[in-house]
């Protein structure tokens, strides 16, 4: 039987921080915090905290705002590894694989799952190194697709619908000043010129007012 | 192979090009038209709740499965072509609606010299002037017959825009440079976001005449004359690669569907992939019999038809002609055969990126949205001493300003790609940055054309196109001239920072261009140099056509889907007016 895995998150009252665990337990140092369990659903439970680590480094929370941490972008690239894009369900995959010019784009037979799978163990123990140490761990595979993945998909957590896992809280919409889907702008789009212009942040299960069904979560 | 019961005609493809046929004929004739689709049948239900980057804009929710089919490319004919593993530097749609759905509806006419590029151009520069290894054709048609197809176009779409040319008499604020266009725009033009704005105040102070851009996303509510309404546009931002969820873009879905459906006679088929054009054939002339195609269950039909309309868009309506052995395919080594042959790609790129101190609140606009700078076009400039041919426009667009596909780019003082520095540079020009694009004319060569693949295959087990395709010194030194252009109107913006356009190298499918990829199954005046003639009618097989982007010799530096339509259009009164009373050779 497949082990289960659970990534542990805590939302503390503190500025809604989530902390991820190390341990089995849940990190309790922060009080009143309700522990979250997410059941993990590609990933072992420290590639887990290594990606989550990992994306902590390329978009940090520190004073220019929460980063990929308050996100939950490990979580949103769990779910598109386990999700029909990590199986490369809708990449051309037929044989013969070889190189060719770099415009030609990625040709390798790699799906994302093993990118990730072989990706994660370039970084060994990732999770020991103090910041500066990841740093330059990262800084070591920097020019490798599985970073330049990595990269992109830490962007794509930050900011996606919450649907899929990351944006949580909306963290990353509220980091830019991205309001989320909108039906209309049509009182707004030529005015407020040189200011900005904020309304309340929305996400696509609110404005649809229905349970939707992202592409990962195959049916 | 189960042979179905014989209809007048059958469509293969149900985009705008191939929908557009089926209402013409629907309404116009009694005829049996039956539309075959690959792709499923669309909800545009569905659209209500398509606001999500991830699925439509990242993982192309809409696109053509690229698993089943895609196309090879190479730069050159000693490369080794290999597949586009995932589409990016342009992308098909499937389903019904075609890539119709998803687009962006920026509508503009082409220049009136764009039809007849190979003649005006050796007139003014002479023969010495053209690159060595060009393939420029004349299309066959000039601007004046096209017009009123251009009206009829932009009716059916209720297009937004402002006339710069009405009739021959200029007018200040359209685009001055457009050829004369008989009527107005039916729709005024769209609210200009602040971006464009600036853009547009730049501009006209540095002497460019800019315009609004010419919209498919309506500005205000518009009934067509086929009787079918839609409401304006609310700007929401999640356009291109998106279905619009009112139905203010105009898509297949809302403008065309609604009529056909009225129309008993006209039915569409949904599942069904074409792997073939049936045809027979006695010395160079035939006639097709019908096409042969595989439904979702893996099934295969032979579908009998009179009359057979191609409109699988620009790969397919080429690699369908080759498959099938329907005309002779091009041979670059010797200049013979026409299938296949001047593969274009619009010349798209971002030419300058401006950086600015104030928020721009870039999520508000549409597709369309936008202001456009169309003073270097076509032959605008006097190219005697300039180091290229022909030229292109500029301009602000409101469309892909969503979070994920522009978070991290940052001015070129900073230097860092991920990390503390980088993100806190990403966070504070996320909503100040903005993008001057240029689109310029890509000229036919000799080189760059398609065929069948030796290697690779679909799923059905036939072999994908391959893509012999790469930039010309023409491209890369209008691309330089253009972006020292752009860098000055970034900074007549008030940009804190610009920065400049990488050089134009070779040709990337990593990035996304456009999708007006052009060619392949050529119109012209003759049989020697093209597939179809100037009626988009096969020059050997007199009851088979040709719709779509494939047919056009090159690549006008505007964007196709209007030139499709209006030649889709002009096609159907030939057929309806001249064919069905006289079938045969229209030319
Ligand atoms: C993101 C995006 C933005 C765009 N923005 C603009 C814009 O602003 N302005 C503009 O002018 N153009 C734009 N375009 C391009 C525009 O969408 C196309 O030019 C237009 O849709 C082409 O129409 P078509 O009918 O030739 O092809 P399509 O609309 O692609 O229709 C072809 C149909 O044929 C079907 N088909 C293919 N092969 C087969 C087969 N073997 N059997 C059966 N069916 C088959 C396909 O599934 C599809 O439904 C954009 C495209 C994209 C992707
Ligand atoms: S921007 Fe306008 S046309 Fe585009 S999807 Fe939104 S409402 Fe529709």
């Amino acid at each position: 039987m497949k082990r289960r895995h659970f990534l542990t998150l805590s939302a503390t009252g503190l500025g809604t921080v989530l902390v991820y665990s190390l341990d089995n337990k849940t990190f309790s140092a922060v009080a009143q915090g309700q522990p979250v369990r997410i059941p993990l659903r590609f990933l072992t439970r420290t590639e887990a905290l290594v990606v989550a680590a990992a994306a902590s480094r390329i978009v940090p929370s520190n004073d220019s705002g929460p980063g990929a941490h308050e996100a939950g972008v490990a979580v949103y690239i769990d779910r598109q590894l386990a999700g029909p894009y990590g199986r490369d369900r809708y990449r051309y995959t037929q044989e013969p694989f070889e190189d060719g010019v770099a415009e030609l784009g990625y040709q390798g037979k790699a799906t994302p799952r093993q990118i990730y799978r072989e990706g994660l163990k370039s970084l060994g123990n990732f999770l020991h190194l103090d910041a500066a140490g990841q740093d330059l761990a990262l800084t070591r595979i920097q020019t490798s697709f599985f970073f330049a993945m990595l990269r992109q998909h830490t962007i794509e957590g930050m900011f996606c619908d919450p649907i899929h896992g990351g944006n949580k809280n909306l963290a990353g919409w509220k980091l830019i000043g991205f309001p989320g889907p909108r039906f209309s702008n049509l009182d707004d789009v030529d005015k407020h010129f040189g200011e900005s212009f904020r309304p309340k942040v929305t996400t696509l299960r609110e404005m649809a007012g229905h349970t939707l069904h992202p592409s990962e979560e195959e049916r | 192979m189960k042979t179905l019961p014989a209809v007048d005609v059958v469509i293969v493809g149900g985009g705008w090009a191939g929908l557009l046929m089926a209402k013409e004929l629907g309404v116009r004739t009694a005829l049996s038209v039956v539309v075959l689709e690959r792709g499923g049948a669309t909800k545009t239900a569905d659209y209500a709740d398509d606001m999500d980057e991830v699925d439509y804009a990242i993982r192309l929710h809409m696109m053509q499965d690229a698993s089943k089919e895609t196309a090879t490319l190479r730069h050159n004919h000693s490369e080794r072509a290999l597949p586009l593993r995932q589409f990016a530097c342009f992308q098909p749609g499937t389903g019904v609606g075609g890539t119709g759905e998803h687009w962006a509806g920026v509508s503009p006419r082409a220049l009136p010299d764009c039809f007849e590029i190979l003649s005006s151009t050796t007139k003014k520069y002479g023969k010495a002037r053209l690159p060595e290894d060009h393939s420029m054709q004349d299309w066959g048609v000039t601007y004046d017959e096209m017009e009123p197809y251009y009206a009829g176009a932009e009716a059916m779409m209720g297009i937004s825009g402002k006339a710069g040319n009405l009739r021959g008499q200029r007018m200040e604020g359209g685009n001055i440079f457009e050829g004369w266009r008989s009527a107005e725009y039916p729709t005024p033009p769209t609210k200009i976001p602040y971006y464009p704005h600036l853009f547009r105040e730049a501009t006209r102070s540095l002497g460019y005449h800019p315009h609004p851009i010419p919209s498919a996303t309506i500005s205000q509510a518009y009934t067509n004359p086929d009787g079918v309404s839609r409401p304006g546009c609310t700007y929401c931002g999640y356009c291109e690669r998106f279905g619009c969820m009112i139905g203010a873009k105009a898509q297949p879905s809302n403008t065309l569907l609604p009529v056909i459906e009225r129309h008993k006679n006209v039915s569409i088929r949904t599942g069904a992939e074409v792997r073939r054009i049936v045809h027979e054939k006695t010395g160079q002339l035939g006639q097709a019999k019908g096409v042969q195609y595989r439904n979702a269950a893996g099934e295969e039909f032979f579908q009998p038809a009179a009359l057979v309309f191609l409109s699988s868009w620009t790969l397919n309506n080429t690699r369908l002609l080759l498959l099938s052995g329907a005309g002779d395919a091009y041979d670059p080594a010797t200049g013979k055969g026409t299938i296949g042959k001047n593969l274009t790609h619009q010349v798209t790129f971002a030419a300058a990126m401006a950086f600015f101190k104030q928020p721009l609140n870039r999520f508000m606009g549409s597709g369309a949205a936008g202001i456009r700078v169309s003073d270097l076009d076509g032959d605008l400039l006097d190219h005697s001493t300039l180091p290229f041919l022909r030229g292109g426009f500029f301009s602000a667009e409101s469309l892909t300003s969503r979070p994920i596909g522009n978070f991290g780019i940052v001015p070129p003082s900073v230097k860092a790609t991920w990390g503390a520095e980088w993100k806190k540079a990403s966070v504070d020009y996320y909503d100040r940055t903005a993008k001057i694009g240029f689109s310029g004319e890509h000229l036919a060569y000799r080189g760059n054309c398609m065929d069948l693949d030796p290697t690779y295959r679909d799923h059905c087990g036939d072999p994908l196109l391959r893509l012999t395709l790469d930039w010309h010194d023409n491209e890369r030194q209008m691309a330089k001239f253009m972006s020292a252009k752009a860098l000055e109107m970034a900074r007549a913006m008030g940009a804190t920072e610009v920065s400049p356009a990488g050089e134009l190298r070779n040709y990337d499918t990593r990035i996304y261009q456009s999708t007006h990829l052009q060619g392949g199954t050529i119109m012209g005046a003759s049989p020697e140099q093209s597939v179809v003639n100037p009626f988009l009618q096969h020059w050997q097989f007199s009851n088979l056509f040709v719709l779509g982007g494939s047919t056009f010799p090159q690549n006008p530096a505007v964007n196709c889907t209007l030139t499709i339509l209006a030649l889709t259009l002009r096609s159907a009164d030939a057929v309806v007016n001249r064919y069905l009373k006289n079938p045969g050779a229209l030319a």
